[in-house]
């Protein structure tokens, strides 16, 4: 087997030297009863040129050639080659957690980076290492504002995305959390008056997202005073981070929970992402996650390292900020790289893009009779349009197109029938924008 | 000459500044495509209150020198790709290259978890199969591949045990019972799941102990979490009774997979008793660390949890795999857009790479962690003298004579040009040296590293400072953790850099 790096008589060898009489005999730990008799059934041995010949095919399988409308909280964005070659290098890609600082310098650097550019990026004073992904970043944000604050109530926007919504309450269903939904008005914003009286003096957090799940972009500074002013954290979720190149960063947040995905991750189908947390400096203590810090050698030499692991697993146990280990290292190396690549113009070019696509696509849509905006707040890339038949059906309709159309948040949100959410980013062109509009309009001519 | 002049060296990169110390204005390092649409007024179109001029403090880069800056900083890591990385229980074997073309092609990288499940068939028969092939080689019914890693596998089968007792028994009981031996995620991840938790002692071969275990277990208990191998790297014998014992009050025992590279096509924790367990598949599975993530804890369970498993369940209708989102009984949804996908291509790679023959992978891990074990034997203390299987667990009693501590030893071997075992873990080893070679290691290379050993336990003898020292060849020498922690520089500022650089 090509991965396996030693001679039948290496193996005769090393058995002897051992002392050992035949392999099985190093197993001679497991009672008998549960030794396997038999090969498992498994397919393969493959070759390399097999196993590329059958993901090809599964790849064949799926949306290649379609244009698709999707965001939602996934975002198709240009990467870099270089991104992705540099992330290839053994050194990154083959390394561990870097506890042993002195000989993981590359990737305690590149996480020191990685945490300035997120505080940068967000408008935070410090960010950690990164987390499994925006969703599960949020929720630890809740769990962190609960230790902040001795409180266990939370007022979450029903705009924050629904999965998000849904992984908040499997974390703090049996952790004895008080969880209250405020809806949004018609400018797709959080109904700031009821948000107000759902405040009170035992809510730990008030959490939303902007750009929300609506597309729409949440006055963040009101927000943060009817969260303090009952003494309650306000945590921002963003789940379109190139949004931040355009979008004044959530300052007056007290946390940040952001997914990374758009600044360089392919959609991948789902993962791998890396989300990350940032907030103020004097939370840090109870943040979870790993955090690089910068100190010097022996000799007074700059250098890495991972620090206050108090607060982690692998010390305080039971008594941890969060359970996390393994986090999305790599993930976070190429969005460190690609913000590099992009910097300050690169990134503020490309949100820009992304506004013009959107007010482009946006306003071809509502050429279209019957075809409205569904909300009338400020946007980055995606928006909702009320359509005048079922987005199932159109979208049915668009396959046929090759276009994979908008999502339909009806199924998310029941009092949302005939919604759909679009997304345009710099990827969209000009001419599949236009087919698509023509190919919606074509949709809807057609007879009931 | 000082470290402090740029200037090329034996080490090029020696003085390889932050990414921000390059920064220029007007330079980048990638340029879009034009416009193709009509230009708009950012701040008339967002609104003055949203508008944002432009990220302060952004580097202004180009790209030779984002290529450069980050493959000097590849220079200053190990790496499996290198060298013997014998991290004990974390399983840092060959990646293989081909898992990694393959997670990239399009129609597998490319594709949104949100479109339709027509033009994602490809996405779910890849699902589908490593699902199955999860199942057959632990021998359990079936699981779900959306935990993003081990500690949120360890919280999905909590949570699957907690809503199995609600539903079958009216309430989900108290606590989790934890071995002394354990990762410190279980401790963490039984909090989080809602329990309290309690540490049971290891008898004195380090094994589960059996007659403390029918003292402690009651109407109370709602799982035990076992590694099996566990962290001294010895299968838990009691392993079956121990499961019997949990089931008779109704209980059920939880394996932590982190050890499967100890098991997988010899045994089966499916036939041993376990009824949830998760997998590690950047350890067993050959999926990269890349410096600490990402990985995926797929959970793998017996029949009695099918029905809480989290949403979206993979099942087949009509004979074609499809995900189902309306489950009464679920847990819930763990992760947002189902899971860690591009991780779960390559470790089907993996497994499509070694078929049945994955059994000889394990062989030759636990061949070479034995072999190792031999040769040390008698040159560090061995405290436990079960056989061992994948990993071999050394204390540094013998050196600590000398002041010389397993972390001192570990420094030293990076001198030799190895990564460090795992050190200070397991708990119920003081001053543990934990050694995981695993089945990438040759011969030669697990020679290199006993002869390695030996010479630093020598040196422990005779020059013990300089082991206390070590490492004497990397870039930095032993850095400042201590003031690191008390007074944390979390991120680079503008202003600090100009006070150092004058």
């Amino acid at each position: 087997m090509r991965y396996l790096p030693k001679s039948p008589a290496e193996r005769r060898e090393m058995l002897d030297a051992i002392g050992a009489k035949s392999i099985d005999t190093l197993f001679d730990s497991i009672p008998e009863q549960f030794r396997l008799k038999a090969p498992l059934n498994l397919p393969g041995p493959m070759s390399e040129y097999e196993i590329i010949e059958y993901f090809r095919a599964r790849a064949a399988e799926n949306s290649c050639g379609y244009t698709s409308f999707l965001g939602a909280g996934v975002y198709n964005h240009l990467r870099s080659v270089v991104t992705d070659s540099l992330i290839q290098r053994g050194e990154f890609l083959t390394s561990y957690t870097p506890y042993q600082a002195e000989m993981s310098q590359g990737t305690l650097q590149a996480i020191f980076e990685f945490q300035t550019l997120m505080c940068d990026l967000t408008g935070m004073e410090v960010a950690n290492a990164s987390m499994w992904d925006g969703s599960t970043a949020a929720t630890e944000a809740v769990l962190m504002a609960a230790r902040l604050t001795g409180r266990n109530r939370v007022v979450v926007a029903r705009s924050l995305h629904p999965e998000y919504r849904q992984v908040l309450e499997t974390y703090t269903r049996n952790l004895g959390f008080q969880i209250e939904e405020v809806g949004f008005v018609p400018s797709g914003q959080i109904d700031a008056t009821r948000l107000d009286s759902a405040i009170d003096n035992k809510t730990a957090a008030v959490v939303v997202q902007s750009p929300n799940f609506l597309g729409v972009l949440e006055q963040i500074p009101d927000l943060a005073e009817l969260a303090h002013d009952k003494g309650a954290l306000l945590i921002t979720a963003i789940t379109e981070a190139v949004s931040l190149g355009a979008v004044h960063p959530p300052a007056s947040a007290d946390i940040v929970a952001m997914e990374t995905q758009s600044l360089g991750l392919a959609p991948s189908y789902g993962g791998p992402y890396a989300g990350v947390i940032a907030a103020r400096d004097k939370f840090v203590r109870q943040m979870p996650g790993r955090l690089a810090g910068e100190t010097v050698d022996t000799k007074g030499r700059r250098g890495y390292v991972l620090t206050l692991a108090t607060r982690e697993q692998h010390i305080r146990r039971e008594r941890a900020t969060s359970n996390i280990c393994t986090n999305q290292a790599l993930c976070a190396l190429a969005v460190t790289i690609h913000l590099c690549l992009f910097g300050k113009e690169g990134l503020k070019e490309l949100a820009a893009q992304n506004i013009a696509k959107a007010r482009f696509a946006l306003t071809e849509l509502e050429k279209i009779p019957g075809v409205r905006r569904a909300f009338s707040g400020s946007f980055f890339n995606e928006f909702v349009v009320e359509l005048p038949r079922s987005v199932k059906m159109v979208n049915a309709e668009l396959l046929k197109e090759k276009i994979i159309g908008p999502l339909a948040i009806g199924s998310f949100y029941p009092d949302l029938t005939k919604r759909a959410l679009f997304c345009i980013t710099e990827t969209t062109t000009r001419a599949e924008i236009e087919r698509m509009a023509a190919a919606v309009r074509q949709i809807l001519s057609k007879p009931v | 000459m000082t470290d402090r002049i740029k200037k090329v060296g034996r080490h090029i990169s020696q003085n390889e500044g932050l990414i921000f110390e390059e920064s220029a204005p007007g330079k980048r390092g990638v340029e879009l495509p034009p416009l193709d649409v009509p230009a708009v007024d950012v701040r008339a179109e967002l609104g003055a209150e949203h508008f944002r001029e432009s990220v302060k403090n952004f580097p202004e880069v180009s790209e030779i020198e984002v290529i450069r800056h980050f493959t000097r900083l590849s220079t200053w890591n190990y790496a499996i790709d290198l060298g013997m990385y014998p991290l004990g229980s974390c399983t840092m074997k060959y990646n293989p290259r081909v898992n990694e073309t393959v997670a990239r092609l399009d129609g597998i990288a490319t594709e949104h978890p949100y479109q339709p499940q027509e033009v994602s068939r490809g996405c779910l028969k890849i699902q589908q199969l490593l699902l199955d092939c999860l199942a057959e080689i632990t021998g359990m019914d079936t699981g779900t591949l959306e935990p993003a890693a081990g500690a949120q596998g360890e919280l999905t089968g909590l949570l699957l045990i907690r809503a199995y007792l609600a539903d079958t028994q009216g309430r989900p009981r108290k606590k989790v019972l934890i071995p002394d031996s354990a990762h410190g995620t279980n401790p963490a991840t039984a909090v989080i799941a809602g329990y309290s938790v309690e540490n049971v002692p290891s008898d004195e071969r380090g094994q589960i102990d059996i007659s403390r275990l029918k003292e402690i277990v009651n109407d109370d208990v709602a799982a035990m979490m076992v590694t099996n191998p566990s962290t001294l790297g010895v299968f838990e014998q009691n392993i079956a009774q121990a499961a019997e014992i949990l089931h008779s009050h109704g209980a059920l025992l939880y394996m932590d997979g982190a050890n499967m590279n100890a098991l997988a096509g010899v045994a089966r924790p499916g036939d041993f008793g376990v009824d949830v367990m998760h997998l590690n598949l950047h350890k067993t599975f050959s999926t990269p660390h890349g410096g600490g993530g990402p990985g995926a804890g797929p959970v793998m369970v017996k029949k009695i949890l099918e029905p809480y498993l989290p949403v979206p369940v993979l099942t087949l209708k009509n004979g074609r795999p499809t995900l189902e989102n309306h489950r009464p009984k679920s847990v819930g949804r763990m992760r947002a857009f189902g899971g860690n996908f591009g991780v779960l291509v390559r470790a089907l790679a993996y497994t499509l790479a070694y078929g049945p023959g994955i059994r000889q992978a394990t062989e030759d891990a636990v061949l070479n962690a034995n072999y190792i074990r031999k040769n040390l034997e008698g040159v560090y203390d061995l405290p436990y003298k079960s056989p061992s299987m994948h990993e071999v667990v050394f204390s540094d009693a013998r050196q600590k004579k000398n002041g010389v501590n397993t972390m001192d030893i570990a420094k030293r071997l990076i001198d030799y040009g190895f990564h460090p075992y795992t050190t200070a873990f397991p708990l119920i080893v003081p001053g543990a040296l934990m050694i995981e070679p695993t089945e990438s290691e040759s011969k030669q290379e697990c020679d290199f590293f006993i002869d390695a050993m030996r010479s630093i336990a020598e040196e422990a003898a005779s020059n013990p400072e300089l082991v206390k020292t070590a490492p004497h060849s990397t870039r930095v020498s032993r850095l400042d953790d201590v003031t690191a922690a008390r007074k944390p520089v979390l991120r680079w500022k503008p202003k600090s850099f100009l006070e150092t650089s004058r």
